[in-house]
């Protein structure tokens, strides 16, 4: 058996990808030259009849994942966050999307914390353009546990599917396992004084943050808002009207990632002081995962402030 | 019993392309607006694959063992749905319906409505690429059916398509028949002028396909060509059919105001009987 707490979550995807290509023949892998990165390659190893390589040719791999997948496949697309994202688009919108074929993209190097290659590797619009696609599934794992369950969902669950992967090794949330539900989010700290909602890595952190605060008397409920689409609305209102203040954490632009997701559903429901730690409209730099994370207001020391700025605005 | 029906005689076969035309004519004129000479300028082809070619059972549009078609050249819609019709996959009344509210019959094709369309498009350049799924599926799963992708001259220009024409003869897909409706005008002018194709031929030549030249309303040679890629083994196949756009009807042909504009009142009955 595989100890995915040791893994990074897209070795964890490679492992357990070529895990379920052991039983299941309908599963399919396309890579566009990216494979030994995005861990397909244990996969390609496993299954060489059914892996595909495309080259670097994103929009094509897309749309050939689609034909496949309407012929019975379960395809699976990978390559870096960037290029599934923004290179592709037009492809997934009309061949995975509108007729709802059952495609799954994974992406890796999701994020900042892609770290020296800089801006043109660090996605920070894909969870953004997923969502706003009709139809589809989109999930950002907190950790390589819960990238099991969530390869394993998108795996059974007819339908076109968006997993949002990083690059680096990041501390494991479910060191005691982890039962995934697609469009179901996980409180992992019971509190009443505020909630943080965070999505991938940003879980961790909200976690480090709520012991902190601790310390000093504030218990805060931390949410692991894994599902992004469908997205767990009741949780959110749940964590505003139990707490009354709403903090949201996403290595993600602010625009139109779990922040703007959270303030929907609160402005539609139940309405409570929100702050949003995320990018803030602009491309980042090289630098090492962790100075960027802080050069970006990123860290659990960030997510602890922002919990107190919330609280003082609590009625 | 699976179509094809080999029965069908050449003749017949360009009786059947005059009455596609005519449902053409007719659909885009009740609609209002659609892409009438990209569907005219196809009609001969879709008519040889659906009448003669394709392996395919309108009783049954998911039969898992049906040669595939893809008409990546989505505004065409028209002249696949009459084919469909035609066939018998949904009722003539239908095709009236095109484009109109609460219609299975969308203005670009969508595979999520209508019975026997395998693939939504519309937005260009794609087909290719979903019709190479297709082939590797077939031979993943050890089948024996054929794909055959309908593409635009002017849809060449998009890049994608390049992409694809890169990756079937690498993989030695020779399950894939790729035909391109070379009717030489796009939306704005002549492909020529707009972003001249040309050496077109050289180009798949260079990307190694097999590449056949034919008369794209030359029944016989459709027929025959389409036929013969079929044998073709260890690449795929590409059939560049010298079309006319609007092809049939006087005042469409070579007509560029005609790619996406409805005939007006007075002009639908000369159009139907010209196709007559």
């Amino acid at each position: 058996m595989t100890d995915y707490s040791e893994l990074t979550t897209r070795e964890a995807f490679g492992k357990v990808l070529t895990e379920l290509g052991g039983t299941d023949a309908r599963i399919v892998v396309l890579d566009a030259d990216l494979s030994r990165s995005t861990m397909t390659k244990y996969f390609a190893q496993a299954y060489p009849e059914r892996f595909i390589e495309c080259g670097l040719a994103e929009q094509n791999m897309i749309s050939i994942a689609a034909g496949l997948a309407t012929c019975g496949k379960i395809p699976f697309a990978s390559t870096f966050a960037v290029f599934a994202s923004s290179r592709c688009f037009d492809q997934v919108r009309m061949s995975v999307a509108q007729p709802k074929t059952n495609v799954k993209v994974v992406s890796t190097h999701g994020g900042i914390t892609v770290g020296e290659d800089g801006s043109s590797h660090q996605a920070i619009e894909d969870i953004a353009l997923y969502c706003s696609l009709p139809n589809f599934n989109v999930v950002a794992p907190a950790d390589s546990i819960e990238t099991v369950e969530a390869i394993k969902a998108a795996a059974a669950t007819a339908g076109p599917f968006y997993v949002r992967l990083g690059r680096s090794k990041t501390p494991v949330v479910y060191t005691s396992g982890c039962s995934f539900k697609l469009g179901k989010a996980d409180v992992l700290r019971e509190g009443k004084d505020a909630a943080v909602i965070a999505t991938g890595i940003m879980v961790y952190k909200a976690i480090e943050a709520a012991d902190t605060l601790e310390k000093s008397g504030i218990k805060c409920r931390v949410i692991n808002m894994s599902s992004l689409k469908p997205v767990d609305r009741k949780a959110i209102e749940d964590a505003a009207a139990d707490t009354g203040a709403v903090v949201t954490a996403e290595e993600h632009l602010l625009h139109g990632g779990l922040g703007s997701i959270v303030a929907q559903v609160l402005g539609s429901g139940i309405p409570a002081p929100l702050a949003s730690l995320g990018i803030k409209d602009t491309y980042c730099k090289s630098g090492k995962p962790e100075e960027l994370l802080e050069a970006n207001g990123l860290t659990a020391g960030d997510i602890a402030d922002a919990v107190k700025n919330v609280l003082a605005r609590k009625r | 019993m699976p179509l094809p029906m080999t029965n069908y005689s050449i003749e017949d076969l360009q009786g059947i392309s005059r009455k596609l035309r005519r449902h053409v004519i007719t659909m885009i004129s009740t609609a209002g607006s659609g892409h009438p000479g990209g569907s005219l300028s196809a009609a001969d082809i879709v008519t040889a694959l659906y009448f003669r070619i394709m392996r395919h059972d309108p009783a049954n549009p998911k039969w898992p063992d049906r040669d595939r078609f893809i008409l990546s050249k989505g505004h065409a819609a028209p002249v696949l749905y009459a084919a469909l019709a035609e066939c018998g996959y949904f009722p003539l009344d239908w095709l009236t319906t095109l484009r109109k509210t609460g219609t299975c019959l969308q203005g670009h094709t969508d595979s999520t409505l209508t019975p026997g369309v395998d693939m939504s498009a519309g937005s260009l350049g794609q087909g290719l690429s979903v019709g190479i799924g297709m082939a590797l599926a077939a031979r993943l799963d050890k089948k024996d059916y054929r794909t055959y992708v309908m593409l635009g001259d002017g849809e060449c220009q998009e890049g994608q398509v390049w992409e694809a024409a890169m990756f079937a003869p690498n993989y030695k897909l020779d399950n894939l028949t790729a035909i391109v409706d070379y009717n030489g005008l796009q939306l704005d002018g002549f492909t020529k002028q707009i972003m001249d194709l040309e050496p077109f031929v050289e180009k798949w030549r260079s990307f190694k396909w097999e590449v056949v030249q034919i008369d794209g309303h030359d029944m016989r040679q459709v027929v025959d060509e389409l036929q013969k890629s079929a044998q073709v083994k260890g690449k795929p196949v590409v059939i560049v059919a010298r079309t006319v756009k609007g092809k049939g009807v006087s005042f469409m042909e070579n007509n560029v105001d005609y790619h996406g504009k409805a005939p007006g009142k007075s002009e639908i009955e000369t159009a139907l009987r010209e196709l007559s």
